[in-house]
């Protein structure tokens, strides 16, 4: 989230799309209730099925799954051909005045620099702005040059009007223009929208395109950085933002740093692209700071071991050659080129995309650790449940080690929810039998793992045996000490810089903010978005003070929020360039005269004066927010509508480049694509607010909430194969078939696509056949093994399927 | 056989059979019933008569135990009725009794007409049990929860529970009439004791059907 | 269930009941005010009755809609009830929470014939007391929302408490503590009528001209409400009675019926007794036995 979950009540309209907040997101959602009820806000949901967040909108549109880029670009044309943008905003705080390269273009659905043969855009290189001699950015204020950033965008979307917006996506042109005006409304600086999304947006090939097509609506707005504004991901489990800034990626490190890839041998190599100079005259270009940043990570991660004439322990960190997502991880072990897994905290069988492939992989594996508070379909692959998971034990030879660990409220430790807003919990029992929790766990595989390696040698021993491990417990260190490592401390005494006589901080204190690391070695800090969490005034995580003095939901001193404790990022965009509120309504952080003031940290130098013509959006090397996305993206510069991999239909765009071309398509998944011949409904996945993932099926109460697995389905398709609720369903994909009991249902609204009639079908994703609900065959049996371009997110919720009545499963009495 | 017990006649007419053993036990099975229903059945009605309930164990078993009862009383009623219909058919001469009720009420019978086994005020005791008991048992059905709570929607219960009531009292008052007459009428109880009653009681109260006993029409 | 010791008796079942002890001051009316219009179904009051109130409902089956059990059950107390509904082009998927609604006039009460089975707090919780209950199911008769259900295991019962026992505590109900969405008020009946009247107001400027308050006058009010957006069709929302009322039928089988009875059974008791005096038993005369020998002889087999 860029804003908070406390903040969406600031809304004065609340656009749900690519997500099901109340159905996902209950708790949250309480704040969009707020907002309706108390600032009279406009709910708009936009969603394939009418969902239980569509029950309480004020305006409700059906959508295609996987045509999201294709509304909301024409909701950027809407904005743009009306003039509902905000002029000064976009013009001060956006690039859309900076001039594209010549080279750069956009013809039948290609960007330029494709390499048909390596299906990807190896030449990003135009897709950047004209620079002066000064390496400057050029820009042309009137925005009159075509070159500019908003002409280009202008001349993009012009392809999306509403008359094509409802061929590709469905929704009614009628419902999209009344949805066009109610975005519209927040375009004035006392109005602002909401985005709250989820993995609506962000399970598809153009997964990271969509959500940028939000945050560009939102620049366009001027919504960004303002109270009730901004772009909001939802995270679905409680600490997924947490895993997320310890490096989820595998090409990440904690903090949103950068793993160095095979190219980058050396640390020169590495850090001389990440020294981001300014684009712009007078930028702050943050991640300047990157070297700080990095050498303290490095310090807390060896210690000692790291020093400046090993660079740090450069050497100790692998090199990526590709990304290694759990994707290529099933592909691997099914093309037979994985031994081991550990599988921790995640059940692959049912959360990987195409379970057949998964369960392949698996059984080619010579050993799989599991380490879960549960019993998992993972790690019980090998096990015959009839018609479930119809497998021969004798034919899987995979040993499989199961180490129960203890769940959430079994330990102690901090949780960051999506609000970015770090929050410490207690313990509140002890784990059953001899269950541990994870810290204890791969604690203990480290040590034995040390031992070993200091014992045998082996190939490069060091990272290994360098690793810094100075817990006073090792084998089953304090989480409050881990959450010290990551805020980082003082290795040595530190000078203040306003004063070299005096010391700034001690050897050993914790950093009070990331604003005090240094790159000579000099602290330590593994995690630098997180450095204040834990300072010398204590555990700030820890903090349960609901006072919130400006009433704008802010609560300054409940956890810590990273970064620096902001709640709203990109806040200096609430106040126009002169550092005056865009308006007394939406007034959040305003100069003084002397100093930024507000009920939140500024996210900017706090006496840095508005003539300095400082842009707000200081991570970027030119102070603006980016409408054109430079070369950052690798699908595109600007977000461009294309079919999911099961198509439903050709592109009417442009045919020829229907899908994303530069998705990653593994051989062994190039024939496993539907087409609408054989596979002519679309489908779609989601969750039921009755469980979480696949646990919950577990837990009694949530199973007598929903006991069985479903299937989703309109009237119009259900009349057509003479299939009633309740009746027994074969769902077949390209992938492979499940069964599921029917439900028929109004809230899929029959929607023409291309002037045929498009029928949808939802399926939820909880079922198994682990727990106590009803046995089911894992819906992801049928999804494609394919992932976003960005980030490999699997293409789980647009996706081809046929249906027909069939009988109930063997194993499972008939409905009395 | 004293006398004195049934009636008050010095001399005594030899008895004549009136009832079989296995009439005599139907119709004890069938009474005793009908007290221990409306006893339980009372008890759930009124709330000042709830405690006869303990009676049958407290609330609990007077609820499991009453529609039990039941069945006993419809099986032995039905009984009854197979044995006795035959003898019910309302008469002509039953139409001029009952014009002349008032005759009866006053012990003033010599002037009616002979009668067969059964007087009119008994055939309309018959006939009015018959019925009630048949509501009774379908009511009764409809409400017993236990076993057929799902069979029926709720306004049938509703109305089974307001027609189980009304046609308990009914039944409750007609047996009234009932016992009251046999212990008016003396020398009747015998009938269902010992199975017999007097050759006076016979000529006095059902000449036609004592004629027919002793094959002198 | 019964918090009996902490909560006067407004009524008791099958009984009379004496005031509250003299100088208590009287009892503020409680009320659950269920926002229709907030609600979005996700059962958490559902599972947080269950775990309140220790309930060990079957893991059951699906039947191709979100209903969850499909209906109350002994032990579910409360269940989200969803309802789509079709007009023109627009589409709205009601989402009820139905349980007991705490008639002030409750039916179950007067169904009743144990002895302070079911009782009405002061406050107006109708709460049933299974230590009384004889498992009848009396009360699902006289029950005009269908609520009570019997369990099958120990015959008695079972029904929302309101969760009297943390009111009287002066804890909100399990559910309203749950509800996500504060779509689950608790207060004085007083306040929540005045809550109702702004979301009201909120509807309405949405366009839900009929948006009202459920709180039916046919059983005096109840200590549960709804805001409903069409409050002038209940019946959309699953079923929800438009004109709740006792049925004349119970009111038949608990009201006149009941003293006409036992007078008619008085009466005809006194009658015979007083026939008996006045009128003297009908004896068999020594004329009659002569006439039965004369007519049939001494010696019959």
């Amino acid at each position: 989230m860029t804003n908070t979950w406390q903040d969406i009540k600031n809304a004065n309209v609340i656009v749900v799309m690519g997500g099901n907040a109340a159905e996902a997101h209950p708790c949250g959602f309480k704040w969009a209730i707020e907002a309706k009820v108390h600032n009279k806000a406009k709910l708009v949901v936009v969603d394939p099925r009418f969902t239980r967040t569509a029950s309480v909108a004020d305006l409700y549109a059906p959508i295609r799954p996987g045509t999201d880029i294709a509304f909301l670009s024409g909701v950027m044309r809407y904005l743009l051909g009306n003039d509902k943008i905000h002029k000064d905003y976009v013009k001060a705080y956006t690039n859309a005045s900076y001039l594209v390269k010549e080279g750069y273009k956009f013809e039948d659905g290609l960007f330029a620099g494709y390499d048909e043969a390596k299906k990807s855009y190896a030449d990003r290189s135009t897709w950047d702005y004209e620079f002066d001699d000064q390496g400057m950015a050029k820009v042309d204020d009137t925005l009159q040059n075509p070159r500019c950033a908003i002409n280009l965008l202008k001349a993009h979307v012009e392809r999306y009007t509403p008359e094509m917006v409802e061929r590709i996506t469905g929704t009614p042109k009628a419902k999209f223009l009344q949805i066009c005006e109610m975005i519209a409304s927040t375009s004035t600086g006392d109005r602002t929208m909401t985005s709250m999304y989820a993995l609506g947006w962000t399970q598809h090939t153009t997964g990271a395109q969509n959500i940028r097509s939000m945050a560009m609506i939102q620049l366009l707005l001027g919504n960004m950085g303002m109270p009730g504004g901004g772009v909001n991901a939802l995270r679905g489990h409680s600490n997924v933002q947490g895993i997320t800034d310890l490096a989820l990626l595998s090409t990440s490190t904690p903090g949103y740093l950068v793993l160095p890839t095979d190219r980058e041998a050396t640390y020169d190599d590495y850090i001389k692209v990440r020294r981001f100079k300014p684009l712009r005259p007078g930028q702050t270009s943050f991640w300047q700071n990157y070297e700080k940043f990095f050498v303290s990570q490095q310090k807390s991660l060896f210690g000692k071991a790291a020093t400046k004439e090993n660079s740090w322990a450069y050497d100790y960190l692998p090199k990526f050659d590709t990304s290694y997502d759990v994707l290529k991880m099933v592909d691997m072990m099914a093309l037979g080129q994985m031994n081991g897994l550990f599988c921790q905290g995640l059940n692959i069988m049912m959360a990987g995309p195409n379970k057949t492939k998964t369960l392949a992989g698996l059984a080619k594996l010579k050993w799989m650790v599991v380490i879960d508070p549960l019993e998992t379909e993972t790690a019980r692959f090998w096990e015959n449940h009839g018609e479930f998971n119809n497998v021969d034990p004798k034919a899987i030879q995979t040993e499989i080690i199961q180490l129960p660990a203890s769940a959430y409220a079994e330990e102690e430790g901090s949780a960051t929810n999506s609000s970015r807003v770090i929050m410490w919990h207690w313990k509140a029992a002890d784990g059953p039998g001899e269950s541990k929790s994870d810290i204890e766990i791969v604690s203990a595989l480290h040590l034995r793992l040390r031992a070993l390696y200091a014992k045998e040698g082996g190939t490069y021993p060091d990272p290994i045996v360098n690793l810094a491990w100075d817990y006073k417990h090792p084998e089953n260190p304090d989480p409050a000490e881990v959450l010290k490592e990551l805020n980082g401390y003082a290795l040595e005494d530190l000078p203040d810089p306003a004063d070299p006589t005096k010391t700034l901080l001690k050897a050993g204190q914790l950093l009070p903010s990331f604003g005090v690391m240094r790159d000579d070695g000099k602290t330590s800090g593994g995690c630098w978005i997180y450095t204040g969490v834990y300072t010398e005034a204590g555990n700030m995580s820890m903090r349960r003070d609901s006072s919130d003095p400006t009433g704008l939901g802010i609560f300054p001193n409940w956890g810590f929020a990273w970064p620096a404790n902001r709640r709203v990022l990109y806040n200096r965009a609430s106040a126009d360039p002169a550092g005056k509120p865009w308006s007394e309504r939406k007034k959040y952080i305003s100069w003084n005269g002397t100093r930024w003031t507000g009920g939140d940290v500024p996210d900017y130098a706090p006496t840095m004066a508005p003539d300095k013509a400082v842009g707000p959006f200081i991570m970027n090397q030119e102070g603006t927010a980016r409408l054109f996305a430079r070369g950052t993206m690798p699908d595109g510069p600007f977000p461009e509508h294309y079919e999911p991999m099961d198509a439903f239909l050709a592109n009417p765009l442009h045919p020829k480049v229907s899908s994303n071309p530069v998705v990653r398509v593994f051989a062994a998944d190039a024939k496993s694509f539907g087409t609408p011949d054989k596979f002519p409904i679309v489908a779609t996945s989601y969750r039921l607010t009755e469980h979480f993932h696949y646990w919950t099926k577990n837990v009694h109460g949530n199973a007598v909430m929903q006991p069985e697995m479903f299937v989703e389905m309109g009237e119009r398709l259900a009349k057509a194969k003479g299939i009633v609720s309740g009746d027994w369903v074969e769902i077949s994909s390209q992938r492979g078939a499940i069964k599921a009991k029917a439900a028929v249902t109004k809230r899929i609204r029959p929607i023409m696509v291309d002037g045929k009639p498009c029928d949808i079908v939802g399926l939820p994703i909880h079922f198994g056949f682990i727990g106590l609900t009803r046995k089911s065959q894992p819906m992801n049996t049928l999804t494609p093994s394919v992932g976003d371009a960005s980030v490999n997110t699997p293409e789980y919720k647009a996706f081809l399927v046929d249906v027909k009545k069939t009988t109930p499963p063997a194993s499972q009495p008939a409905t009395v | 056989m004293t006398a004195q017990v049934d009636g008050d006649a010095k001399v005594e007419a030899p008895p004549v059979s009136r009832y079989t053993f296995a009439a005599r036990i139907n119709h004890w099975i069938t009474a005793v019933s009908l007290v221990l229903l409306a006893l339980s059945g009372l008890a759930l009605f009124h709330p000042s008569l709830f405690f006869f309930t303990y009676l049958f164990g407290g609330g609990q078993l007077t609820r499991i135990i009453h529609p039990w009862i039941g069945v006993v009383l419809a099986v032995s009623f039905l009984g009854l009725f197979l044995r006795f219909f035959a003898l019910n058919f309302w008469k002509r001469e039953d139409t001029i009794w009952m014009k002349n009720l008032g005759q009866v009420i006053n012990n003033k019978e010599e002037g009616l007409p002979e009668l067969g086994k059964y007087n009119a005020g008994q055939k309309l005791v018959f006939w009015g049990q018959s019925i009630l008991i048949l509501v009774l048992l379908l009511s009764g059905v409809v409400l017993w929860d236990t076993y057929f709570a799902d069979y029926t929607q709720i306004d049938q219960k509703r109305l089974a529970a307001v027609a189980h009531a009304f046609c308990a009292i009914a039944a409750i008052l007609i047996w009234i009439v009932h016992v009251y007459a046999a212990i008016w009428v003396k020398g009747t109880l015998r009938a269902m004791t010992r199975g017999s009653v007097t050759g006076g009681w016979a000529w006095k109260h059902h000449r036609k059907w004592f004629r027919q006993e002793v094959g002198k029409p | 269930m019964s918090v009996l010791q902490a909560l006067d008796l407004r009524r008791r079942s099958a009984s009379t009941v004496a005031p509250p002890p003299a100088g208590k001051a009287p009892a503020v009316e409680v009320a659950k005010l269920i926002d229709v219009s907030k609600c979005i179904g996700c059962k958490a009051c559902q599972t947080a009755c269950l775990e309140w109130n220790q309930l060990d409902q079957p893991i059951g089956q699906t039947d191709g809609i979100y209903d969850n059990p499909r209906d109350l059950t002994p032990t579910s107390w409360t269940v989200m009830k969803f309802t789509e509904i079709e007009k023109d082009d627009n589409l709205e998927w009601l989402i009820r929470k139905d349980g007991c609604m705490h008639c002030d006039d409750p039916g179950c009460l007067k169904a009743c014939p144990a002895p302070g089975a079911i009782v009405q707090y002061t406050n107006g919780i109708v709460d049933f007391v299974s230590e009384n209950c004889i498992g009848c199911g009396y009360c699902v008769k006289g029950c005009p929302f269908n609520i009570p259900r019997i369990s099958k295991v120990d015959a008695k019962a079972y029904k929302c408490t309101l969760c009297s026992d943390r009111v009287v505590v002066g804890q909100a109900p399990a559910c309203a503590k749950a509800c996500p969405t504060q779509a689950i008020y608790f207060g004085t009946k007083a306040d929540m009528i005045v809550h109702a009247e702004g979301r009201i107001t909120d509807l309405k400027s949405r366009g839900y001209k009929n948006a009202g308050l459920y709180d039916p006058k046919g059983v005096n009010g109840t200590h549960v409400m709804y805001v409903l957006h069409h409050a002038d069709q209940p019946h959309l929302y699953a079923g929800l009675p438009d004109n709740p009322r006792i049925s004349p039928l119970v009111g038949m089988w608990k009201g006149i019926l009941k003293p006409l009875s036992l007078a008619a059974i008085a009466f005809a008791g006194v009658f015979g007794l007083m026939h008996y005096v006045t009128k003297g038993p009908n004896r068999v005369t020594e004329h009659d036995e002569e006439k039965a020998v004369e007519l049939a002889g001494r010696d019959r087999p």
